[in-house]
């Protein structure tokens, strides 16, 4: 009898495990910039070509650097969650304008809404290879130190916005008071 | 309106899976004759609205209608039609719908096809397929309704995702579902014979063809995805451990384990409660390759977008179908006769330890698939095994597998003896210890070493097949009377030769590739030019194409021989307008003994790009191994006693009268 009570045994061990699987996310391996200074960078803005802006605009407050372009579908997705965000008022939200042509990008911003406090322009996507973008659209909140402390690859829709960006922006500013 | 339609013919369709799962069943159990008779006309019935459904989702991605938020996930107005009609299986929703209309398939098949089986046993086998369905089904209606519409319509759909968008692909799933779905059949049979205590060798007739349709369809599709991952990934490799794969492997592995023993049950009336394991096990497994690729329990390159509720129903399901079935197999099965016995030297004995290594790769498959949760689960950080755990247990068990494959089909059923049968193999022996011997001297290395037993494992099945035929055909005299017996030999004999053989075709494709290949990365402008295997690789020019939906760059090399071209080959590297994401289509220069292949990587300014150039000997018998393979899986099935079948069944039921 246990010979054939066996493979129901040995699956059941199994569905343990999956049972437990299914309550992590592989997929949440955690970026290796997490908690490391923010790559250092110097880009023209978006606006004025003629003025850099680098790391320094990031450093003092807590931000957010939301890389996005033009061709770039999941960005129109998640834009009007960008909006909330700057409309909120918890961080500036800085634009890293990603392998994309100037034109298009402005008309972009003019036809879609300009939430950005500023925006820096990787033409070649240099920068972009730096801070480790798999695909855009990505999100990265930095401390007032300028140090990555989360990633959100992907669109964000307004759950994030609610359950992930927005508290863990809340708690980088109480962690800045203290 | 047509999505609604296409909605509600789900729905009706689960109504009658319901009916087609509990019905006839309870009418079996009971014998109510009328109840039984529900089988056949709810399966069709339940075909007929899943494939409304089908055509109801074909319609809404032809038509290219973004309100359904399915199609505008996977689907774009540029995108050309052959991908609008394949992005139907493109996700996860679109891809269930598939799998059910291909049970419904199936369960219509196996209506058509079993007139000659008793009425209670086709109730039953109907009746499983319907309870599997009903699974399926409420999935489908409950978590993953391909129908569901935005309530803003966007005006242009995300487009499919660009992986997928290469002809391979537009069959490849499909294919691999007629497999995975394809044991359901055998499972089915399994339940229902266990559940009416009729596990004899009838059975295992009734199960061996579907079966073996199955593992074609597994076999084919399998090798599809395989071929298509060495065009599409710019990386020349053919097989990455990637858990998808694996998910498709493994139930690959256990039912090619199950054809043989059904054919031990069928002509010995031995390992029943074994083969009946393995029929569970061999579904259970496809339906546990479900769980992995969308339940998110594991990372992949190809996984479907998860979701938490849906990995949930589907653990639930797995339980339900898997653990059920795993106890109706403990609580009947010991009631089980064993059949006759067989001696220690014997097919059967052959046949049980081909089962075993069998089972033992897929256990090890399985170990290193699920190796990251296991440790994850345990608290113990993220992890994965990759290509040496799972190279090192082919390396262990393959061999023995392969040697045992030459043996099997010479050696006598019950009891062999060990002089008369090395009479007959020392030859074959010999020449395959040669052919080992030479390809061991000749590299003269660990990886030689490798190559030295695929080789000698290939000519050892190859030469073990002449064997066969020659036993065979020793009585006939003269050239006339050898080739009548030839002739009058099963094709279930010649599928098994050439299935055989295409293995043996196969280990020589893995072995030649991983050593005699060479690979160069190199830096090409315009008028620059390499040598990689004996060939000469012109770099001419990078042009900007348009394609229909993406836009690319392409390269244009002249590959020469001797000073003659050969070939010209147009790697491209697109990026898709919807997405933006990059795709590596590489260029291949086709060959029966090699395979040149380009992909080009990134641009580094001034005109040139980063090359990755491969001369890979060999690889095309991989998948024309595998295409071999499928084909003696096809000859085994057509077989004259599959069709003389249905008159004998007759003759023994008129015999023996309705078995209860």
């Amino acid at each position: 009898m246990i010979r054939y009570l066996l493979p129901l045994g040995i699956f059941l061990v199994l569905a343990v495990f999956f049972a437990v699987g299914l309550q992590r996310d592989p997929s949440e391996i955690p970026s290796p910039l997490v908690g490391k200074p923010a790559p250092e960078f110097q880009l023209p803005r978006l606006h004025q070509p003629e003025r850099a802006i680098d790391n320094a605009a990031l450093e003092g407050e807590v931000s957010v650097v939301n890389v996005w372009a033009s061709w770039c579908v999941g960005c129109r997705e998640e834009h009007e969650v960008v909006k909330a965000l700057a409309n909120s008022g918890a961080a500036p939200v800085y634009g890293l304008n990603y392998k994309d042509a100037r034109e298009d990008a402005l008309r972009w911003l003019s036809h879609f809404g300009d939430p950005y406090t500023a925006i820096a322009v990787d033409r070649d996507g240099d920068v972009g290879i730096d801070w480790g973008v798999y695909g855009v659209p990505e999100t990265f909140i930095l401390d007032a130190d300028g140090v990555i402390r989360y990633k959100h690859i992907g669109p964000m829709s307004e759950t994030d916005l609610r359950e992930k960006i927005l508290p863990v922006i809340r708690e980088l500013k109480t962690e800045a008071r203290s | 309106m047509i999505a609604e339609l296409g909605h509600f013919a789900v729905i009706l369709a689960l109504l009658l899976a319901v009916v087609q799962g509990v019905v006839p069943l309870v009418g079996s159990l009971r014998g109510y004759v009328n109840w039984t008779a529900v089988a056949r006309p709810a399966a069709t019935g339940q075909f007929v609205f899943l494939a409304i459904a089908f055509a109801a989702l074909a319609h809404a991605f032809l038509t290219d209608q973004f309100s359904v938020a399915y199609v505008a996930q996977n689907s774009n107005s540029a995108l050309p039609l052959a991908y609008k009609f394949a992005a139907i299986w493109g996700a996860h929703e679109g891809s269930l719908l598939l799998w059910v209309l291909i049970l419904a398939g199936w369960t219509v098949a196996v209506a058509a096809f079993s007139r000659n089986l008793p009425e209670i046993m086709v109730a039953r086998v109907i009746s499983v397929m319907g309870l599997i369905s009903i699974g399926f089904l409420s999935f489908i209606l409950f978590t993953s309704n391909p129908f569901d519409r935005l309530m803003r319509a966007p005006a242009e759909g995300r487009d499919l995702n660009p992986l997928l968008q290469d002809p391979g692909l537009v069959i490849h799933p499909p294919l691999l579902y007629m497999g995975y779905v394809g044991l359901s059949v055998a499972f089915a049979f399994a339940l229902a014979a266990l559940a009416g205590g009729r596990l004899d060798s009838t059975w295992a007739r009734w199960s061996r063809p579907w079966t073996t349709v199955a593992w074609m369809f597994l076999t084919l599709g399998i090798s599809l995805g395989s071929w298509w991952a060495y065009n599409e990934l710019g990386w020349g490799g053919w097989w990455f451990w990637d858990p998808v794969e694996n998910a498709s492997l493994m139930p690959w592995l256990v039912a090619t384990g199950l054809m043989h023993s059904l054919a031990v049950t069928e002509k010995r009336g031995t390992f029943r409660s074994w083969t009946v394991l393995l029929a569970i096990l061999a579904f259970s497994l496809s339906l546990l390759g479900t769980f992995l690729v969308r339940s998110g329990v594991l990372t992949s390159v190809h996984a479907f977008a998860t979701d938490p509720t849906r990995g949930l129903y589907i653990l639930a399901f797995l339980i339900v179908v898997v653990g059920g079935s795993l106890a109706l197999y403990a609580w009947r099965s010991p009631t089980i006769a064993s059949g006759t016995r067989f001696g220690f030297l014997s097919r059967e004995s052959l046949l049980l330890g081909n089962n075993l290594l069998l089972l033992a790769i897929t256990a090890a498959v399985l170990l290193g698939t699920l190796y990251p949760l296991f440790y994850d689960a345990m608290g113990m950080g993220k992890l994965s095994v990759g290509f040496p755990w799972f190279n090192a247990m082919f390396l262990l068990f393959a061999p023995p597998l392969g040697v045992l494959m030459g043996i099997g089909p010479i050696t006598r059923w019950q009891h062999d003896d060990a002089q008369s049968l090395w009479r007959r193999l020392r030859l074959a022996c010999g020449i395959a210890v040669l052919a080992f011997l030479a390809f061991a001297l000749y590299h003269h290395s660990v990886d030689g070493l490798k190559v030295a037993l695929g080789m000698g494992l290939a000519v050892w099945i190859a030469a073990t097949t002449v064997v066969s035929l020659r036993s065979r055909v020793r009585a006939g005299t003269g050239l006339a009377g050898k080739w009548r017996i030839l002739r009058r030999q099963s094709r279930s004999y010649y599928g098994m030769l050439v299935a055989h053989l295409g293995i043996a075709v196969f280990a020589v494709g893995v072995a030649a590739v991983s050593i005699w290949g060479e690979e160069r990365d190199v830096r090409l402008g315009p008028g620059d030019e390499v040598q990689v295997g004996g060939y000469t690789f012109l770099f001419r020019e990078v042009a900007k194409v348009d394609g229909p939906n993406y836009r690319s760059d392409m390269a244009t090399v002249t590959v020469l021989n001797d000073g003659t071209p050969i070939a010209t080959l147009n790697p491209e590297k697109r990026r898709y307008n919807a997405s933006g994401q990059v795709m590596t289509e590489s260029g291949v220069d086709v060959g029966f003994t090699r395979d040149l292949y380009v992909a080009l990587g990134e641009p580094l300014g001034d005109g040139s790009w980063s090359v990755r150039i491969y001369d890979k000997p060999f690889v095309r018998w991989i998948w024309g191994g595998s295409i071999l393979m499928a084909l003696g899986g096809l000859l085994a099935v057509s077989d004259r006693r599959y069709r003389v079948a249905r008159y004998k069944a007759k003759a023994e039921q008129a015999l023996h009268g309705k078995p209860a």
